[in-house]
């Protein structure tokens, strides 16, 4: 009798051990409203990367519940973060775009025992606010800083920085001056415009007298870029030889369509193009391009997530599928793999992500869409940004 | 001095911009009183058709702008039968409630059936490039705007002040009972004045379409400059509205040459300074 009690344990313990759990990730971003195609990025690699790589890892299921903020709202990216940990039961947390939703989130971590893997904010700071951040982006200093160079080389040594007003924008102006000036150049004038603006001309008359030879440009992508770059045309700037110089959001793949013609031969440095030449990013740009539906929406935040979904299966992995977030971090610090975007690795001290920064021009291709041609590799860069901040 | 001239220019070409999409909304809110922020929709709805029909059918510029008038004039008049006739006369608070509920509507519909990206309105070969000025360069389109702008103000002025139906409008407008009393068919007035104010909504929305571009939240983005315009210059003022947008141009493109960090500081200190010694905009009429 004692033995078929044993026995019975034993076998009820062994199923428990079998039994496949689902492991929730709960994904914040803005699904709605003006940024909603940045969201449908997001949505588009994970997607992208659960039809690669299967919807299992091990005998666990993966269910990503997603939820929505659909403008920059730390209040409401904090509430749904802990609606998600406390009624969803989560165990990694992951998404979001803007940096103030996520810096809200970080104090969370630790006391839900969540990791938090950030597919796009893009402030150097995020990750010094909890041991439990690790990143799969970019930062704006690590995507401005090889421009200063390329700026440099191109032989232009006054430029002008014209950025929007805002977070972002002051971290481009900052990155780009750092680099400029270590590179030997002069930024003339640094002009920080509002975000509002819809009238470029007083900004390029503002460029043209200030007998810069060449001008950095940050702004959010959409009508802004669109309004700035046609003005930097249409004002006689780019037939008067003055030089256009930016990080890749600029030019982000979605928007081309649009800027077209205005944006031909322009320069800019960026993690990510979804032209980018090599086997793993053809396999995702068919996936990601599925999954979004019309494959011209697709630009970098998908990238992002789909790295993020790559480093969330690898500590599922290290944990077994047990809720140990800090073991989860510290499974992939040093984490490298061939992304879609390059070679990248997840950089052990600051959990940022370490990639080639492409430098790349606007090109027009023979069915007559416009596309960014990467001319430049610019190795292992690593977050300059962090640095500043110490 | 070269500064100085092209910041004028500049100024006039962003003013006139202004104009053309904001006139329409002086008269639906000066001259049949009704709050309508729906009115940044109608101008999108135009982007959008005249973008559809020059890039997607290959249509010409000048006949996709028509189709751009008077595609987004059909699409109105329906609404205003159904739902902007109830709130004529109603208070503000009532018109403001729904006309921002259709303008929501619009922007999910917009973003379902054009998607999120942006929009451009391909433009002709003419329109193309820039002309130098001498002391600067000047792109065509901009010129085209101010060509516009001013048609579009010399027209209306003359509808309104010197035709027979002008004279039906206002009289609707002033008093609506004894104006049917004498034979005025009030109704037919405010629906003709409607698609009228639609229908320069959508040109404006389509010859502004380079400064201010199409996408889902153009419906939004802007209707607090339009708004601004409208009250600054008087609603229902042809000539106010004029004098605003040149005026609120000017300071605009002279702030944002001097100091951009101030962003629209001098623009919105302007609106406060004029909006105290005018309450009623620069030409404001006292209430009927």
């Amino acid at each position: 009798m004692k033995r078929v009690i044993l026995a019975a344990v034993a076998a009820l313990a062994m199923s428990g051990a079998a039994y496949a759990d689902t492991i929730k990730i709960g994904v914040v971003g803005p699904f709605s409203g003006p940024f909603a195609l940045q969201g449908k990025n997001f949505k588009a690699g994970i997607d992208a990367y659960m039809a690669l790589n299967g919807s299992k890892v091990g005998d666990d299921d993966i269910e990503i519940i997603y939820r929505d903020v659909p403008q920059a709202d730390p209040a409401q990216a904090k509430a749904l973060a802990q609606e998600l940990v406390v009624k969803e039961g989560v165990q990694y947390l992951a998404g979001f775009y803007f940096t103030p939703d996520a810096m809200a989130v970080t104090p969370l971590l630790t006391q839900a025992n969540v990791p938090l893997v950030i597919m796009n904010a893009a402030t150097s700071a995020i990750v010094t606010k909890s041991p439990l951040v690790v990143r799969t982006s970019f930062t704006t200093w690590q995507t401005s800083t090889p421009i200063a160079k390329v700026a440099k080389d191109a032989g232009v040594s006054k430029v002008i920085s014209v950025v929007s007003d805002y977070g972002p924008g002051v971290d481009a102006e900052n990155a780009f001056k750092a680099g400029f000036e270590a590179a030997g150049g002069q930024v003339v004038e640094a002009i920080r415009m509002p975000l509002a603006t819809n009238d470029f001309s007083p900004i390029m008359q503002r460029i043209k007298d200030s007998g810069a030879e060449g001008v950095f440009a940050f702004l959010p992508s959409g009508p802004t870029t669109l309004g700035f770059v046609k003005a930097f045309k249409e004002n006689g700037l780019k037939d008067g030889g003055i030089k256009f110089f930016a990080p890749g959001d600029l030019t982000q793949e979605s928007d081309l369509p649009a800027l077209g013609e205005a944006a031909l031969g322009i320069q800019t440095t960026f993690h990510y193009a979804v032209s980018h030449d090599s086997p793993e990013n053809k396999a995702f740009v068919e996936a990601a391009g599925k999954a979004i539906g019309n494959p011209a929406e697709l630009s970098f935040p998908s990238v992002g997530a789909y790295d993020g979904m790559h480093v969330i299966y690898k500590m599922i992995e290290a944990t077994g599928g047990e809720q140990d977030a800090a073991k989860a971090v510290e499974a992939v610090k040093g984490l490298s793999w061939t992304s879609p975007r390059g070679p990248v690795t997840i950089d052990p001290e600051s959990r940022h992500i370490t990639q080639n920064i492409y430098l790349r021009e606007v090109a027009k291709a023979d069915d007559g869409t416009y596309y960014n041609k990467e001319i430049q590799t610019f190795e292992k860069q690593g977050d300059p940004g962090l640095a500043a901040l110490k | 001095m070269q500064t100085v001239l092209s910041i004028a220019i500049d100024a006039l070409a962003y003013g006139m911009v202004l104009f053309v999409i904001s006139i329409g909304l002086s008269v639906t809110m000066g001259l049949m009183r009704v709050v309508n922020l729906a009115h940044g929709a109608f101008a999108m709805i135009g982007g959008y058709i005249a973008s559809y029909a020059a890039r997607d059918l290959g249509i010409g510029y000048g006949f996709a702008v028509l189709l751009a008038v008077f595609g987004t004039v059909i699409i109105a008049v329906p609404i205003e039968r159904l739902l902007y006739r109830r709130i004529y006369g109603a208070p503000e608070l009532t018109q403001v409630l729904m006309t921002i509920g259709i303008t929501f509507c619009i922007i999910g519909i917009a973003n379902y059936v054009f998607g999120p990206t942006l929009k451009t309105v391909p433009l002709p070969g003419e329109l193309q490039g820039s002309v130098d000025l001498g002391f600067r360069a000047i792109a065509v389109h901009r010129l085209f705007a101010i060509v516009c702008g001013l048609a579009v103000a010399a027209g209306l002025w003359y509808a309104i002040e010197r035709t027979a139906f002008g004279v039906k409008l206002r009289a609707s407008v002033d008093n609506a009972a004894m104006a049917a009393a004498l034979g005025v068919r009030t109704e037919i007035v405010y629906a003709v004045s409607f698609a009228v104010a639609v229908g320069l909504a959508a040109f404006g929305g389509v010859v502004g379409a380079e400064l201010l571009p199409v996408e889902p939240y153009y419906a939004l983005r802007y209707m607090v400059t339009f708004l601004v315009v409208v009250s600054v210059g008087g609603a229902g003022s042809i000539p106010g509205a004029l004098i605003a947008c040149l005026l609120l141009g000017a300071i605009d493109t002279t702030g944002r040459y001097l100091m951009p960090e101030f962003g629209e500081f001098f623009f919105y200190l302007a609106v406060i300074a004029i909006i105290c010694v005018f309450p009623r905009g620069l030409a404001g009429r006292a209430k009927g």
